[in-house]
């Protein structure tokens, strides 16, 4: 009798001990989380948004160049910054994290379709508060499109609206700012990054909902399906409006020849990130695929990480079909469009749902008993 | 035959046992209601959402707003009740009503455990628990017996055989001793476990947990039969239950396990017990160490009693093998799962997207799930028909209001299962507002396109 107590309570002890375990840190002997978070933030979040810093301090220069001397050689130059910025920034749109998503990183920098409307008030107006919720679509890329390539039919007529509207200080003000916009945004979370947020996000090595790697997982999955999948495909393809399609809704409406090499590399970005593919070189470490191969996820056969790469390629190949213009990609053949969605799509269960329950990962908080 | 049941039904067993069973139990329950309530689970699960998903046939019983709170006030204060035998009768019959109301407001929360201790309280209903270290005895000492006829514990044992014995048959299947699924999925997510944590990830492991687990849940109500070897059946009993707690996140159920089959143990081990407690509290167990058997006339109350009991004992028997009525695969359809001890069996998950579109414009709405469902709801609305088809009946109601013309509700659903590939499960041309949740099979569930062999 005793001694069945003192069993029952060493074991009730050991089992509420061990209970605690959950949001425990890992130990060496198996898959490594630290090491995982490890190379997520110094070789991959890290390096793109330092990366990503650069081509911002480039769209800098030249856009006070621009403005210095507005002249149709100075907008060319404008431009392209703009255009390789606008593609660093697909690198890191991913890391909605910390600080990233405390200030609106993504919302403020991509918004789009933008408001070519409200930047025109604003302009008008002077005074503006580019923080508020109703502003974010009326900055960021989408903006500087707007401002670069939509104010006028040719780049002569562009030129003019910095050179001979009477409004020109305030159209080389509104750029400046939303160049300075963007540049503030990137540094305040490359600083948190470089200071103390790496080791805060490394330490959070659990398994919990809220530790890293489940955070981090989750939004890379929602990354995949509501801002590559349905911003820059389905949306404006109809897919959510009953076939409506909306031609304005595509990623760089103005410049008309970007939105496929935006999206190229987006996904691109989003493949890599699977992979643990370092941002400055083709080396690999630790990944959401190791992980998977960790805990041994096979799916009819094939390793679950094999499926994903495999349906990467499948949807590389669709969009290598598409127009570089997607409006015109839409009006021209939109079930074309349709099928990159598809692939997309296919991703975005495999990730949601196989991947996920694989590797035990909850989508957002359930809490509760299971049986 | 009819001899050897008389002689059954006059053999005489220590009442201590039926008291020790009721006083755990019903602390038991108070414990597991108190710890719900703590984690503001009754507010998250029960009030918040604007949406429940009902049984079959339950539609009427919905939470009551704030007062859902006094239907666990209730429950609480009638486990108290039945832990000390006061007003016993009455107190038994409110818990059963107050819990299984609970239990019935949502299926989303459907627990094994839950239905079991529903069953319990029913079954216990019946019996004299309150004629041994109770309140109600010590103030009416014609209550108290120190023997009652041995059934009245037998059938709690039967109870639990039931539940042990069933999952037991249920892991007889090709995933589960084949594949080693799920816990093939499962185990290696726990690898930062100290000690046990590096094996986890080791398939052969998840091999010995499945087939251990399998053995285990068939052979150890016989271990705890025979007195020989009921010692090494209740260390396998706590060995095995802790695991499951260090392992899942299996709330309350493998305590209410541990505890409940103490009852297989001998009447000397619960009479030390009580006798202890008695000491404590300073009663005096002579109050029901009385000599006295409750022996009853085989009444027609009696007669009719037995047979109800035996009755619904057979229906227990019965019941989890209603699967064998439907076509397809049980654990893709889900047709007769739930109510059949299918414990911690299998992995499966659901991504599911409606859409409505209004039969006059041919407008179509994505719909947003979180709009209308928790997470938690969600997440088992996803991989299940009959929650699938009543949401679709519920989003069809709720933008036919919002004046969209005969609303047409489809899903684009995928559901992965114990470690294969997802695939599409409910067929994306079908207006579920037009189907129904019946015990009848559901055709416009996709094949399986595979076979798991066995129970």
């Amino acid at each position: 009798m005793k001694k069945i107590i003192v069993f029952v309570s060493f074991i009730a002890v050991l089992a509420s001990c061990s209970s605690n375990e959950n949001s425990g840190s890992s130990s060496d002997d198996t898959f490594n989380r630290t090491a995982l978070l490890t190379h997520w933030a110094d070789n991959i979040i890290i390096p793109a948004h330092q990366n990503y810093n650069t081509k911002l301090v480039l769209l800098s220069t030249d856009g006070t160049a621009f403005v210095n001397n507005p002249t149709v050689e100075n907008l060319t130059s404008l431009r392209n910054s703009w255009l390789v910025a606008y593609e660093a920034y697909q690198q890191v749109m991913l890391f909605n994290v910390g600080k990233a998503s405390e200030i609106n990183f993504k919302e403020t920098t991509n918004t789009f379709p933008t408001d070519a409307a409200g930047i025109e008030q604003n302009i008008t107006a002077g005074n503006y508060n580019l923080e508020l919720l109703s502003q974010f679509s009326k900055q960021g890329f989408p903006a500087l499109d707007y401002m670069l390539n939509g104010l006028g039919n040719s780049d002569t007529e562009i030129v003019s609206f910095y050179t001979l509207n009477s409004k020109a200080s305030a159209y080389k003000q509104y750029l400046t700012n939303l160049i300075t916009a963007l540049t503030t945004k990137n540094n305040t979370i490359l600083s948190e990054w470089t200071g103390s947020y790496r080791n805060e996000f490394i330490a959070n090595n659990g398994t919990a909902v809220s530790s890293s790697t489940n955070k981090m997982t989750n939004i890379f999955v929602k990354n995949f399906e509501k801002d590559i999948r349905s911003g820059k495909i389905g949306i404006p393809a109809g897919l959510f409006s009953n076939g409506t399609k909306f031609l304005d809704k595509v990623e760089g409406y103005y410049k008309k020849d970007i939105s496929k090499r935006l999206l190229n590399a987006a996904v691109a970005s989003q493949k890599d990130f699977f992979n643990g593919k370092s941002f400055s070189s083709t080396s690999t470490g630790p990944s959401l695929k190791s992980y998977l191969d960790a805990v041994k996820a096979v799916r009819n056969g094939q390793n679950l990480s094999d499926i994903i790469n495999n349906q990467f390629v499948t949807i590389a190949n669709n969009n290598a079909l598409l127009n570089v213009n997607f409006s015109e990609q839409i009006s021209n053949d939109n079930l074309k469009m349709i099928e990159a969605y598809d692939a997309l799509q296919q991703n975005v269960i495999y990730f949601k749902l196989d991947m996920m329950q694989a590797l035990n990962i909850t989508i957002d908080y359930v809490d509760g008993d299971g049986d | 035959m009819n001899q050897r049941l008389k002689i059954y039904f006059t053999t005489y067993k220590s009442t201590a046992t039926l008291a020790f069973f009721r006083l755990a139990f019903g602390l038991m329950m108070l414990m597991s209601l108190i710890r719900f309530a703590a984690y503001g689970w009754i507010d998250k699960f029960y009030i918040q959402p604007t949406f429940q998903f009902s049984y079959f046939g339950f539609e009427w019983i919905k939470p009551l707003g704030t007062y859902t709170y006094l239907i666990y006030i209730t429950a609480g204060i009638a486990a108290f009740f039945v832990a000390i035998g006061f007003k016993y009768r009455f107190s038994i019959v409110l818990f059963f009503l107050a819990f299984t109301y609970i239990e019935l407001m949502d299926k989303t929360y459907y627990l094994n455990h839950y239905y079991f201790m529903s069953l319990v309280s029913f079954v216990m209903i019946f019996l004299p628990a309150n004629a041994y270290f109770s309140v109600d005895s010590y103030q009416n000492k014609g209550l108290a017996f120190a023997k009652i006829p041995r059934w009245n514990i037998d059938i709690l044992k039967v109870m639990l055989a039931v539940v042990y014995f069933y999952a037991g048959v249920a892991k007889i299947n090709s995933d589960w001793l084949i594949e080693a699924m799920p816990l093939r999925i499962w185990l290696p997510t726990n690898a930062d476990l100290p000690l046990i944590g590096s094996f986890l990830k080791e398939t052969w492991v998840a091999y010995v947990f499945s087939w251990f687990g399998m053995i285990y849940d068939l052979g150890i109500v016989f271990l705890l039969l025979y007195k020989r070897t009921r010692l090494l059946g209740f260390i396998f009993v706590v060995v095995f239950h802790v695991l499951t707690r260090i392992l899942f996140p299996i709330g309350v159920f493998p305590y209410v396990m541990i505890i409940s089959t103490l009852i297989f143990f001998d009447a000397g081990f619960h009479q030390k017990v009580l006798l202890y407690l008695s000491k404590l509290l300073q009663i005096p167990v002579i109050v029901w160490e009385n000599g006295l058997t409750k022996i009853n006339t085989l009444s027609t109350i009696y007669k009719t009693k037995l047979v109800f009991l035996g009755l619904f004992l057979l229906l227990q028997l019965v019941f989890p093998f209603r699967y064998l009525c439907y076509p397809n695969e049980l654990f893709w359809t889900e047709e007769g799962f739930r109510f059949s001890w299918r414990v911690m069996l299998m992995e499966k998950a659901g991504y599911i997207e409606f859409k409505v579109t209004d039969s006059v414009t041919k407008k179509t709405i994505h719909v947003n799930n979180s709009q209308f469902l928790t997470r938690f709801q969600e997440k088992q609305m996803s991989f299940q028909p009959d929650f699938i088809v009543e949401y679709a009946k519920y989003l069809h109601d709720y933008y036919k209001n919002q004046g969209i013309n005969n609303p047409i509700v489809t899903a684009d659903s995928y559901v992965a299962l114990n470690g294969r590939l997802s695939q599409r499960y409910i067929d994306p041309t079908i207006n579920l507002a037009q189907e129904h949740d019946t015990f009848q099979h559901k055709n416009w569930i996709l094949p399986f396109n595979d076979s798991i062999k066995g129970f």
